[in-house]
């Protein structure tokens, strides 16, 4: 009989881990929903927003800077990395793309992801940098009801809540903010946006912008739980089936999908593994993905897609 | 459009190959595949500045092997079998004599070298890793699993743990599970392990994580439902850190956990911190930190600047780095008794590799005292010891906490035979007659 | 002035129609094969620079060409059909474990169901295992009836990793081998032992050729014509009388197979040992890359894409010791990363439409030199 408490210690701790997937993918929908653009350097920003917060950070800390104020400068700093990338994408590649259908455009973010990555380690090293932002250990709650307690890691649930702050903030930059509303202009019809005097060069950068703090807020995370390392960019490949499931255009489905995701995945390798040889975590997520897309061709909360001749 | 291109990589390789000629005749190429980039860079730095450091030291010091400069070359692999194995027909042919010996650092690259390296005559020097039964030197004449195979490393892992319960027949019921990369690398110790349950009586399971190991959570909270008694680590880069603090955060007692010796490094334990304390790994026989050959290095290579190596100065995997190094260059040295004070090709540094002797005055000679035990290698024998110990992570350092355990050949011989049997039977191999090798 | 089709009058429809209809596009084509198949091996044969020694053969030619006829798949696929695929790892994977098995014997001991297969030669093994390949890419291509574009490719994905899992879990298909690692046979092709790097490389330009050419048909043809209209407008296509499940599958069974050839080639030739890691994500990536870069849609497009893609980081990485600059492996392979990343940018930004694109416009261009209006 399987236990209740490992039942739930399974379900809670896939749910969370989804959440942090999910933290990936909202760069992800941020950018394909203002400019229909399928970021494929969302991880190796990731990568490179990790990497010049724990340098900059190891630096100020030995340089005598109390551990706080280190990083809040080292977050500025790699907030400012993230603005110039930004600038430089929008500015370099993107801006000269205008008008290109979808295809193009991925493979140029491609390219991107080769300059990141390339960049990223030679100017900021390729060893793997140990970031300790939160606690690591675990919780292990109802110790009364079950045996051993139900385990819930600390970092996942910092996740989580960092998670619904983001969201939370998203929700009200894009609906109360002037530029959020430009943003949600733009994403309608650039044409429109256009000629109410939004500058779509402008909007884009601002995007790119978000999605790199996005980034940012990711490898806080992912950095503590991992160490800072190129191993962070393969969470792009976790980040795409919480995308398809949710819907390339929304935010809450970027979470719903994430949660959908790390319970699905994390309950079939613990219940389903053991019968077929374990390790299929991976698969399963897309399996899932593939499963959902065949009854909503859109994802969850996708826009529908409307065809005309 | 199509030739155009050719004549472009022609140019390249062309231009590369001109500067042959103009190197002088008395050098020994010698070739080296390293990952200085990707997933697995933090493993793969300290091991090729050891490698790259202790060829500098021969040439500084001693003038190089016997008079004969070293010549080296890195090619960067990052860890994929396919640019390993152009990196391996970039190199093989340079240098008057052609590649020495290729030391990959890859199963998966050494695998896939096997093939090729018998039409080339070059030996594969895959000192702790690779495939086990090469040791079997008739069936695979030029693969070096010297040192350790993983087999050995299972086999040993399991004495220690044996000893710690207090005897082999104390492990009868109990349960011992492997977390492990996979891939072949991750593989390679299963059979051993699963030779080992059957004969005490321990249940054994395998417990797989994904290529490159960031995610691991479903696998530590089955080993927190399952409660093994001993949980044995086959990981790489990234994956052992992770491993290591997942284990913390489902609250398994770390000194319960023992890695293999490629877990088993600076890289693998400092990311995580205070939770890595009480951490085991096996040894290569060797640990971290410095024997005499440490001072020649400081002396006269990291003192002139002429090295990149930095913090991982002595760590584990920079001193494997060395090791590894040293058994090249003795076998090169071994092979010039035979054939002469010049450049070797790689069929006479097979031979040498074949002829190696390390007694314990000679490792004493070269500053290597306590980092390796004698080895002798032969036709038959491409191992040539059997010897492991285990360290443990105070924290800071890795400490030496057991004597060597010596691997038990009767287990892990015929396996060895069998394997290689098969090899021979699918390849059509006949195997050589070492009876009558010189 | 040289490249004038001006006086080249057909008088069939035969001629009308050839796949080459300008005179010099054939005798180009004829000069690159004559080259390709009788130039290179001389030239090796007689040492001569470049080709002398064996890296060219080996570390650049045959990966080259292999890669090649994967691209030539995926661009059947996603180039003419329009159908965005990242699982060409999986359909390569699913050619080399499949010909491996048909090479050393199959046997399925199941009590009501048992096959026993003896080893089968070299060519039907090769052939059958793309056969596996192609059964299986009309499986995964069933869901393209229903999910598009993006979602698709992403969807695509799920074969990538489940074939992955199964080639590193189910042990059937490595033999049982400890390790998981699987060494090829000996290369037998009626009698003939392909040893050499000149042998394995007609070897593979010989597959190459034929499933260029035969690809170079099938787009021409009325399935191709069919496959482009569905890559167009599928719902219009549909309305003209296209059956999209007929055309979508048939794209992807095609394609799979040529794919399933490239794997077993990969597998077999090139590498001779290999583990479920030689074919995984990264390789679907590159072959994507290589037809993006090539050109969508262009059979040419295939093999500049494969030499863009292929060859450009293994000059960047030799060039700087060449020309003797003292830089570290770790900063060479740092720089090839950001140089190839720059290059693939500015060559989009600069034509979009791939190498293809480029190579027509220099045709245009040809036709009207030296005297443009």
């Amino acid at each position: 009989m399987i236990g209740l408490g490992q039942f739930l210690e399974v379900l809670f701790s896939g749910l969370l881990s989804g959440v942090l997937y999910s933290l990936v993918a909202l760069g992800f929908v941020l950018i394909f929903k203002a400019s229909g653009v399928f970021n494929f350097a969302q991880g190796a920003m990731v990568l490179l927003a990790g990497l010049a917060l724990v340098r900059s950070l190891d630096f100020l800390v030995a340089n005598g800077f109390p551990f706080w104020s280190a990083v809040i400068l080292g977050l500025l700093f790699a907030a400012m990395i993230m603005a110039i990338t930004a600038w430089m994408v929008q500015r370099f590649v993107l801006g000269p793309l205008i008008n290109q259908d979808g295809l193009t455009l991925f493979m140029a973010t491609i390219g991107i992801t080769f300059v990141l990555e390339g960049a990223a380690q030679m100017i900021f090293g390729s060893d793997v940098y140990p970031l300790r932002l939160f606690p690591t250990d675990a919780w292990f709650l109802f110790e009364g009801n079950f045996p051993g307690g139900l385990l819930v890691s600390k970092i996942d649930v910092w996740g989580g809540l960092i998670a619904a702050v983001l969201v939370a903030g998203l929700a009200v930059f894009f609906q109360r903010t002037k530029t959020g509303r430009a943003l949600r202009a733009v994403a309608d019809d650039h044409a429109a946006a256009q000629s109410v005097g939004i500058s779509l060069n402008w909007i884009w950068f601002i995007v790119w912008l978000v999605a790199g703090l996005v980034a940012l807020v990711a490898a806080t995370v992912w950095g503590t739980k991992l160490g800072v390392q190129f191993s962070i960019v393969f969470l792009a490949l976790k980040a795409l089936p919480v995308l398809i499931i949710g819907g390339f255009t929304s935010v809450p489905g970027a979470i719903v999908g994430g949660l959908i995701v790390g319970a699905g995945e994390k309950l079939a390798e613990a219940y389903l593994g053991p019968f077929i040889g374990g390790g299929i975590e991976y698969w399963f997520a897309y399996v899932l993905a593939l499963v959902v897309l065949m009854v909503r061709p859109q994802g969850l909360y996708g826009e529908r897609i409307i065809e005309r001749i | 459009m199509r030739k155009l291109t050719l004549a472009l990589a022609a140019f390249a390789v062309g231009a590369t190959a001109s500067t042959g000629p103009a190197m002088a005749q008395n050098e020994q190429f010698l070739p080296s595949l390293v990952y200085r980039t990707g997933p697995y860079a933090p493993n793969g730095i300290p091991f090729a500045n050891g490698v790259a450091d202790y060829w500098t030291l021969i040439n500084e010091r001693d003038g190089g092997i016997n008079g004969v400069k070293i010549v080296f070359e890195e090619c960067e692999t990052g860890y994929a079998t396919d640019k390993g194995v152009e990196c391996y027909e970039r190199l093989k042919g340079k240098g008057p004599t052609g590649a020495g010996y290729f030391s990959p650092l890859s199963t998966g690259i050494t695998f896939a070298l096997t093939e090729k390296v018998p039409g080339d005559k070059i030996p594969l020097l895959t000192m702790g890793y690779g495939r086990s039964e090469s040791r079997n030197g008739a069936v695979f004449p030029w693969n070096f699993v010297a040192v350790g195979s993983y087999w050995t490393a299972a086999d040993v892992a399991i004495q220690h743990i044996a000893k710690e319960f207090g005897g082999f027949d104390k492990l009868k019921d109990k349960k011992i599970s492997l977390v492990y990369h996979d891939s072949p690398y991750g593989k390679e110790p299963i059979a051993a392990l699963e030779a080992r349950a059957k004969l005490h009586g321990f249940t054994f399971k395998g417990i797989p994580v994904t290529h490159p190991g960031v995610e691991q959570k479903s696998q530590w909270l089955s080993i927190r439902q399952d409660r093994p008694d001993y949980v044995l680590l086959w990981g790489w880069g990234v994956m052992n850190s992770t491993a290591i603090k997942e284990a913390a955060a489902v609250g398994y007692p770390r000194d319960k956990v023992m890695g293999v010796w490629w877990s088993g490094a600076e890289p693998d334990v400092t990311p995580a911190g205070d939770q890595s304390t009480g951490y085991k790994a096996l040894m290569l026989q060797h640990g971290a930190g410095k024997a005499k050959v440490h001072a020649d290095l400081e002396k006269h290579v990291i003192g002139k600047g002429k090295s990149p190596t930095k913090d991982d100065f002595a760590q584990v995997l920079y001193n494997r780095g060395l090791l590894n190094s040293m058994l090249g260059v003795e076998a090169i040295r071994t092979a010039m008794k035979k054939y002469g004070n010049k450049p070797m090709t790689g069929e006479q540094i097979r031979w040498g590799f074949e002829n190696l002797n390390l007694t314990a005055d000679r490792i004493k000679e070269l500053g290597f005292e306590g980092m390796v035990s004698p080895i002798k290698l032969s036709c038959e024998d491409h191992q040539g010891a059997d010897v492991a110990r285990v360290q443990q992570w105070d924290g800071k350092n890795w400490k030496v906490i057991s004597e060597y355990y010596t691997a038990d050949r009767k287990i892990l011989d015929p396996m060895v035979k069998d394997a290689a049997a098969k090899y021979a039977a699918e390849k059509k191999i006949t195997p050589r007659d070492c009876s009558k090798e010189s | 002035m040289f490249y004038r089709e001006t006086g080249q009058f057909k008088t069939s429809y035969a001629a009308d129609m050839a796949i080459f209809p300008i005179r010099q596009d054939r005798i180009a084509l004829w000069a690159v094969l004559a080259f390709a198949f009788i130039g290179v091996p001389l030239l090796a044969s007689f040492q001569v620079w470049p080709f002398g020694g064996e890296y060219m053969l080996r570390a650049i030619l045959i990966p080259f060409l292999i890669l090649s006829l994967a691209a030539i798949g995926l661009n059947i696929l996603t180039g003419y059909c329009g159908q965005l695929s990242l699982g060409s790892g999986a359909f390569m994977a699913i050619g080399a474990y499949s010909a491996y098995k048909f090479s050393t014997g199959v046997h399925i001991p199941l009590e009501i169901f048992s096959i026993s297969i003896p080893p089968l030669p070299m060519l039907p093994s090769i052939l059958l295992g793309a056969l596996m390949s192609c059964l299986v890419g009309i499986l995964f291509g069933i869901p393209s009836l229903r999910i598009k574009g993006l979602y698709l490719a992403v969807a695509t994905l799920a074969a990538q990793f489940f074939f992955d899992w199964v080639f590193s879990r189910v042990k059937w298909f490595t033999n049982y081998t400890p390790s998981g690692s699987v060494a090829a046979p000996e290369l037998n092709f009626f009698g003939f032992v392909v040893n050499s790097p000149v042998e394995r490389y007609l070897l593979c330009l010989v597959f190459v050729t034929l499933f260029a050419l035969m690809a170079k048909n099938l787009v021409r043809g009325s399935i191709g014509r069919q496959w482009m209209a569905i890559r167009d407008m599928d719902i219009a296509a549909e309305l003209m009388g296209i059956r999209p499940l007929y055309a979508k599958l048939t794209a992807f069974a095609v394609s799979s197979f040529v794919m399933g050839v490239a794997g077993a080639l990969w597998a077999f030739v090139y590498l001779g040992a290999w583990e479920p890691l030689a074919f995984n994500i990264d390789r679907s990536f590159q072959i994507l890359f290589m037809v993006i870069i090539g050109g969508l849609g262009s059979i040419l497009g295939s093999f500049l894409g494969a030499a863009f893609i292929l060859i450009l980081p293994i000059l960047l990485d030799q060039v700087p010791q060449a020309l003797g600059v003292p830089l570290t492996v770790e900063t060479v392979s740092h720089l090839v990363f950001i140089v190839t990343g720059a290059l693939i940018c500015w060559l989009l930004i600069v034509e979009p439409h791939g190498f293809a694109r480029l190579w027509s416009t220099a045709k245009e261009k040809l036709r009207l030199w030296p005297y443009p209006y």
